[in-house]
């Protein structure tokens, strides 16, 4: 068994003293009680303020535990509740699109679809909740790995499906760069001939994301005659999540 | 031009909506509250009828903010509300002389029984049987438990209603006291066929005719409203499981659906024709649009399904939020032998055995929570099951897809469930909330806001389906466990 890592010990034991106290503790109180260097202190608080963990206060400089610590246990949703909150806002970004909606979390590297909704044409369709979908190749992925919901990461070896796919790990970080940037991603023949998708980040408390929701059809109703998908079905995609969010107690 | 909306309240069991729709019949936006459940005794259950109203005025400025719509662009407002519901208020001060007493309550049992040697009669003009769960009795035994409120009541200083009648009333400024012909179906007091008051039921019942509010269309002229929603017409009300038959589109004859809420019920549209029931279904009146013969359904109503998991989840504390319960129930892969058959307040359609209590039955040292969360789902498939092979033995039709909606649609493994046991296709139309679309059709239509029928047909769309996938073999043991379930709940309560 490998030995324990001192600086994770150490940062413990400065969370554990952050909870314990009356309200907030300055640098040289830690530094004291812990019998540690002001600059290792200073380093691991550095580093806990970097992941939401502890907070500063502006005006005296010292420091408290961060909202993101309190929300860590809480951050979990259950797929079906999250199909039982988000179903009366993805039909009708299903009847203002007219395309088919799907709804994803992430489970084992890959997008779980938790919810399908038809294309509103009353074809014949077969539902798909339950199926696995590849993270890099898919709009639902691609939103999810940029905002790392529930701790998605980008696979070593990524499998290209057509000759779209994103398998470059460069071109694939500059593209989850972009789908933090827009605030949606799209799918444009990236996981199969003449599909696209486009798709937008539920969020929870905090604005943590924990799911993707996003509608995919033909290329030729869902994109532009530049090949880029067509903003009225951005704007719609855009607002389900939003309202999904909003209603999963996201503030923004 | 701006753009119109309408406007629906869902006054529901456990919370009121107000819900905005376009005119695709989409859902704009939605605000709810929960309202107190008052459980003061076993078997009774009661709401305060103002704070429903309080809530009303609450979420009417609510959701059209959150729409971004003012006042002037809703078209109409429509209504659907929790049936047989009963409150009786003073006239004058608006104020409720008690809690209003909801359909699950089940206090009118002894009156219920000795009433019944004489209700033949009653039942044939009512269309219904007499049972706890209707209006009349209830009705009865308010104006019993109070003294002077009987007679109060005869000199016209009180008003009585089911939960439309008091919304309205509030929403006028207590201008208006009317009901619709599909919440006056389930009172006993309506002459089903005549579709008013029948004398002779009132009668029997010993109620004051004074304090009835008048019985109108469905679909018409209920007013226009000086609260909540100032200068907007009322253009309907409907019982919320004729709204939801509405709302599914379901105009003509042999078109039925399924809403899974805390009840559930299958309603079947059988047309312009009254239907009697001889398998423990209801007959009862769809809508009436006024100016046209009313349209009539046979309804087979199951008192506890969604009310089931709630139990589950507040009662037991197995689960935190309802839509765990597929979570849990998926972590087994079937009942392991076990069964639930929730009579909680008797058993409903078709059995209609009022004094049957709930039974868990099969238990083994092998069950685990997971599976009695398989068996809370079952209950509502095989609950189904039966209603639906009474509707066939009753109308002679065969259910060839079961329309579902409602908020346990969103439960995959309940839905799969359902499909395999009726062994039918069940398809979910492109709008859950069918009980608000329904009141929003009707409120639209009465106002022109929706041109007819065929209009509101177009907007429907199938949004998931789930088609039978169960052995035949496995489906017929299981339904026979399932009776032997049922059997065992019969007798429990004793006539005191």
């Amino acid at each position: 068994m490998p030995g324990t890592v001192q600086s994770i010990e150490r940062a413990a034991a400065i969370l554990r003293m952050l909870a314990g106290g009356p309200g907030r503790l300055g640098l040289s109180e830690i530094a004291r009680a812990l019998d540690l260097a002001k600059g290792t202190t200073h380093g691991i608080l550095r580093t806990l303020q970097g992941v939401g963990f502890v907070e500063q206060d502006r005006t005296s400089g010292q420091y408290q535990l961060g909202a993101a610590l309190l929300h860590l246990g809480t951050s979990y949703l259950d797929i079906n509740e999250l199909r039982s909150r988000s179903i009366n806002w993805a039909d009708p970004l299903a009847a203002n699109s007219g395309e088919a909606v799907r709804i994803g979390t992430v489970l084992e590297g890959e997008v779980l679809v938790v919810h399908h909704v038809f294309r509103p044409d009353d074809t014949f369709q077969t539902l798909d909740v339950g199926t696995l979908l590849p993270l890099h190749a898919t709009a639902l992925g691609k939103v999810l790995l940029a905002y790392r919901a529930g701790g998605a990461t980008v696979r070593s070896e990524l499998t290209a499906y057509t000759r779209k796919t994103l398998i470059g790990r460069r071109e694939l970080t500059a593209g989850l760069e972009q789908v933090r940037e827009q605030g949606f991603a799209a799918d444009i023949e990236e996981l199969t001939l003449g599909q696209a998708a486009v798709a937008a980040p539920i969020r929870s408390y905090g604005g943590l994301v924990i799911g993707a929701i996003g509608v995919s059809g033909p290329v030729e109703r869902l994109c532009d005659s530049h090949y880029r998908p067509r903003p009225h079905l951005i704007t719609c995609v855009r607002d389900a999540a939003r309202a999904i969010s909003r209603d999963l107690g996201a503030t923004r | 031009m701006t753009e119109k909306y309408v406007v629906a309240i869902d006054q529901g069991t456990t919370s009121t909506r107000c819900i905005v729709f376009d005119r695709r019949g989409q859902l704009v936006s939605m605000a709810q509250q929960e309202h107190r459940q008052y459980f003061p005794r076993p078997g009774w259950a009661e709401h305060d009828a103002m704070e429903i109203w309080r809530n009303v005025e609450r979420l009417a400025p609510r959701a059209l903010r959150q729409a971004g719509v003012t006042l002037d662009q809703v078209a109409a407002v429509g209504i659907a509300n929790q049936r047989e519901t009963t409150v009786i208020w003073d006239k004058h001060t608006g104020v409720p002389a008690g809690r209003a007493i909801t359909w699950q309550d089940t206090r009118t049992s002894s009156l219920v029984h000795a009433l019944s040697e004489n209700s033949a009669d009653v039942s044939e003009i009512s269309g219904l049987p007499l049972m706890t769960y209707f209006s009349g009795p209830r009705l009865r035994w308010m104006l019993d438990q109070t003294p002077g409120l009987h007679q109060r009541a005869a000199r016209g200083e009180l008003l009585c209603g089911t939960m439309e009648t008091w919304l309205i009333w509030n929403l006028t400024g207590g201008r208006r006291h009317v009901t619709d012909v599909t919440n006056a179906s389930r009172t006993m007091l309506l002459d089903i066929h005549s579709l008013d008051w029948s004398s002779k039921a009132i009668d029997f019942f010993g109620i004051p005719h004074a304090m009835l509010p008048e019985v109108r269309p469905s679909i018409g002229d209920f007013g226009t409203a000086s609260h909540a929603f100032p200068g907007v017409r009322i253009g309907a009300a409907l019982g919320d499981q004729q709204a939801a038959l509405f709302g599914q589109t379901c105009f003509t004859a042999g078109e039925a659906k399924c809403t899974y809420g805390t009840g559930s019920f299958l309603l079947l549209n059988t047309g312009p024709e009254l239907v009697a029931s001889n398998n423990g279904l209801l007959s009862t009146v769809a809508y009436q649009i006024a100016g046209s013969p009313a349209a009539y359904a046979l309804e087979g109503s199951i008192a506890i399904t969604g009310s089931l998991v709630q139990w589950f989840r507040d009662q037991l504390e197995l689960i935190s939020s309802a839509p765990e319960i597929e979570t849990l129930a998926r972590t087994v892969t079937d009942n392991g032998g076990c069964y639930i058959v929730p009579a909680f307040s008797g058993l409903y359609a078709p059995h209609w055995r009022s004094e049957a209590r709930g039974v868990i039955v099969g238990l083994t040292s092998y069950i685990t929570k997971g599976h009695l969360a398989r068996a809370v789902l079952e209950a509502t498939a095989w609950q189904t099951r039966e209603v639906v092979d009474a509707m066939n033995a009753n109308s002679g039709l065969g259910l060839s897809t079961l329309k579902v909606d409602g908020g346990m649609t969103a439960d995959n493994l309940l839905m799969q469930m359902i499909a395999d046991v009726l062994d039918v296709p069940l398809v979910r139309p492109l709008a859950v909330e069918t009980v608000s679309l329904g009141a929003a059709y009707a409120a639209g239509l009465a106002v022109g806001y929706w041109p007819d029928l065929d209009g509101l047909r177009r907007n429907w769309h199938i949004a998931g389906q789930w088609m039978p996938a169960m052995d035949p073999g496995i489906r017929a043991a299981e339904y026979a466990n399932w009776r032997r379930a049922v059997e065992r709940t019969f007798d429990w309560i004793q006539p005191a």
